[in-house]
């Protein structure tokens, strides 16, 4: 079992979410964030005084997937959320020691 | 000759008497008539017409009180509007969201504070007595303010009427002071303070503009006749001064000036500035005291110094970073309403227009460049925009004001230097100068008092964490589940 977190462009968010729901992938937590990797901010002003802008929104995707559909997954993101600008966003991938579902106590992949 | 005046002036007499004839026959008698004779005397029928007269005169009198009444009542609530919520809402959409209740707080419970000590000692001492500086006690706990009028003040309204409006301004003027303390002044002491300065500062002020006896009082023969139509002295300039002063003696909020603190909600700050720009029409078009022409006049020349003024602070902005923003439009806005206060009775429509564009480029750059550069933290800029404003605003008046438009050293006689009367100007000085003195004492001698007795400032920790905890135990949004 791997865990992936991609961090997208809000304005992308839609489409990544219809394409994973159309390649049969359920399941996933959304967070809205802030942050940025090399992508600049944007300038204020208030009273006279200019100052940066520079955590910028962002969307926090995180998913746990079988082994067997993470490059599936990987590859719809890719597709879907790229830009070609910076500020794109990243995908982490790490494994999970055990899944447990709550409901039925189900564990491993069964439970995702 | 002499027959034909005499027959005009007979003519001339019985036209004047002729509309008193179909009021006698509409006329319900309440009481039987009062001779059983079928011819009534001369004598009778003359006394029965001045009786008519003078009940006729009676009914005259009292519509023209009851259109003055209804219009300074209605006044009297936009004024109390423009506190609560209007400034309320103004400044707390511009602090950051950890504070947005304690600022609205303080406006409150200044609205409750003022009120009861306007009622026990405040309006005694602004409007009573004749002296130059204060009044007296002979209104204390409203002794003698009932239905009758106050020639001196208002003729044709209750005095209960003009007391009840006066005690809005002397609620909003402290609550302005809160814009410089934002964010940083513990409640107490800003309560503490702020009672103090309204009956140290505010009241004396008041009196000596707006009081009889008044030593800068336009209308009552005051030595150094001020023209302040609505209050750009005894508000803004004390206010704002003031303002200044507390900013200086607090020192500057954690974090400032590198931390951006951006208004936490500028939408409930541009409700605030349109309910201000709205209320305002009773601040200064009811400072007239009656629904008059002049309160036409102070109502228009309001209106479009405001409108003015936006445009000003917008196209400064524009020029400067590119693009206006829409606390500057905002800003702009309240900074023309604070320079026409003074002027609003004064001036006609065109130097209106003047004086809010010269106010909205004056006041954007004292809260730009100039705070920038001596680096003071009045929060909220209650100093650049009252505190400037008002004294731009009164130094215009001088320049503008017109007997055509309100002739307040009586018929005939010059106003302001648009007739030729420039001493006028040295007058607004001597009133403008007063009003800063007084704040400047006024505030700094209260503010050590203040200190020794509740402390001022919060702790670094409690600012930090915001003041609607660590002074009212709430938040003012839970927003999350």
């Amino acid at each position: 079992m791997m865990k992936l977190e991609a961090i997208i462009q809000p304005s992308r968010f839609e489409s990544v979410k219809d394409a994973l729901r159309e390649a049969g992938i359920e399941g996933m937590t959304v967070t809205e964030v802030r942050g940025h990797g090399r992508q600049k901010g944007h300038t204020e002003v208030y009273r006279g005084r200019e100052y940066t802008v520079d955590l910028l929104p962002k969307i926090k995707l995180e998913m746990v997937l079988p082994d067997k559909l993470v490059n599936t997954v990987v590859d719809t993101i890719l597709k879907t959320a790229k830009t070609g600008k910076i500020g794109d966003g990243k995908i982490f991938l790490s494994k999970v020691d055990e899944a447990i579902r709550i409901r039925n106590e189900e564990r491993g992949e069964n439970a995702l | 000759m002499k027959q034909v005046v005499l027959k005009c002036c007979c003519i001339f007499a019985m036209l004047l008497l002729l509309p008193t004839v179909p009021l006698l026959a509409h006329q319900t008698p309440s009481a039987p008539a009062t001779s059983s004779s079928a011819v009534p005397s001369t004598v009778d029928s003359s006394k029965a017409l001045n009786d008519k007269l003078a009940q006729l005169d009676q009914r005259v009198t009292a519509a023209q009180s009851a259109g003055d009444n209804a219009w300074m009542l209605v006044s009297a609530a936009l004024v109390l509007l423009m506190t609560g919520p209007g400034l309320a809402l103004f400044y707390g959409g511009l602090v950051r969201r950890k504070n947005m209740l304690a600022i609205m707080m303080q406006s409150f419970m200044l609205m409750a504070v003022i009120s009861v000590l306007w009622a026990l000692v405040g309006y005694s001492l602004a409007f009573g007595g004749n002296g130059p500086v204060i009044g007296g006690f002979e209104h204390a706990f409203l002794r003698g303010v009932g239905a009758d009028p106050n020639p001196d003040y208002a003729g044709t309204i209750p005095q209960a009427t003009f007391m009840i409006y006066q005690l809005m301004f002397a609620i909003i003027t402290p609550a302005l002071i809160t814009g410089a303390t934002a964010e940083r002044m513990k409640f107490s002491g800003t309560i503490l303070f702020l009672t103090l300065w309204f009956l140290f500062v505010y009241a004396p002020l008041a009196h000596m503009v707006w009081g009889k006896g008044g030593l800068l009082n336009a209308s009552l023969g005051g030595k150094f006749p001020t023209l302040d139509f609505a209050g750009g002295t005894v508000v803004h300039i004390s206010s704002g001064v003031s303002a200044l002063v507390c900013a200086l003696y607090l020192g500057k909020r954690v974090g400032f000036p590198k931390q951006p603190m951006p208004p936490h909600s500028l939408t409930l700050s541009f409700v605030g500035a349109c309910l201000l720009w709205v209320g305002w029409f009773g601040f200064n078009a009811g400072s007239a005291l009656a629904a008059s022409s002049l309160a036409t006049s102070a109502f228009v020349a309001t209106h479009f110094a405001t409108a003015s003024a936006a445009i000003s602070w917008s196209l400064a902005e524009w020029l400067k970073n590119g693009r206006p923003s829409a606390l500057g439009a905002i800003s702009g806005a309240v900074a023309g309403l604070v320079a026409i206060t003074p002027a609003a009775g004064f001036v006609a429509p065109m130097p209106a227009l003047a004086i809010g564009f010269i106010a909205g480029l004056v006041c954007y750059f004292m809260v730009t460049k100039i705070k920038s550069i001596f680096g003071y933290d009045d929060a909220l800029d209650a100093f650049g925009v009252h505190g400037a404003g008002g004294t731009i605003g009164a130094l215009l008046t001088g320049i503008f004001a017109q007997q055509v438009v309100n002739p307040i050293f009586g018929a005939g006689k010059p106003v302001g230097g648009l007739d030729g009367h420039w001493s006028q100007v040295g007058n607004q000085i001597v009133g403008v100068l007063i009003a800063w003195g007084f704040a400047l004492v006024g505030s700094i001698v209260l503010l050590k008092i203040t200190d020794m007795i509740t402390g001022l400032r919060v702790t670094q920790e409690q600012e930090i964490e915001g003041l609607d905890i660590s002074q009212h135990g709430e938040e003012a949004y839970n927003l999350e589940l």
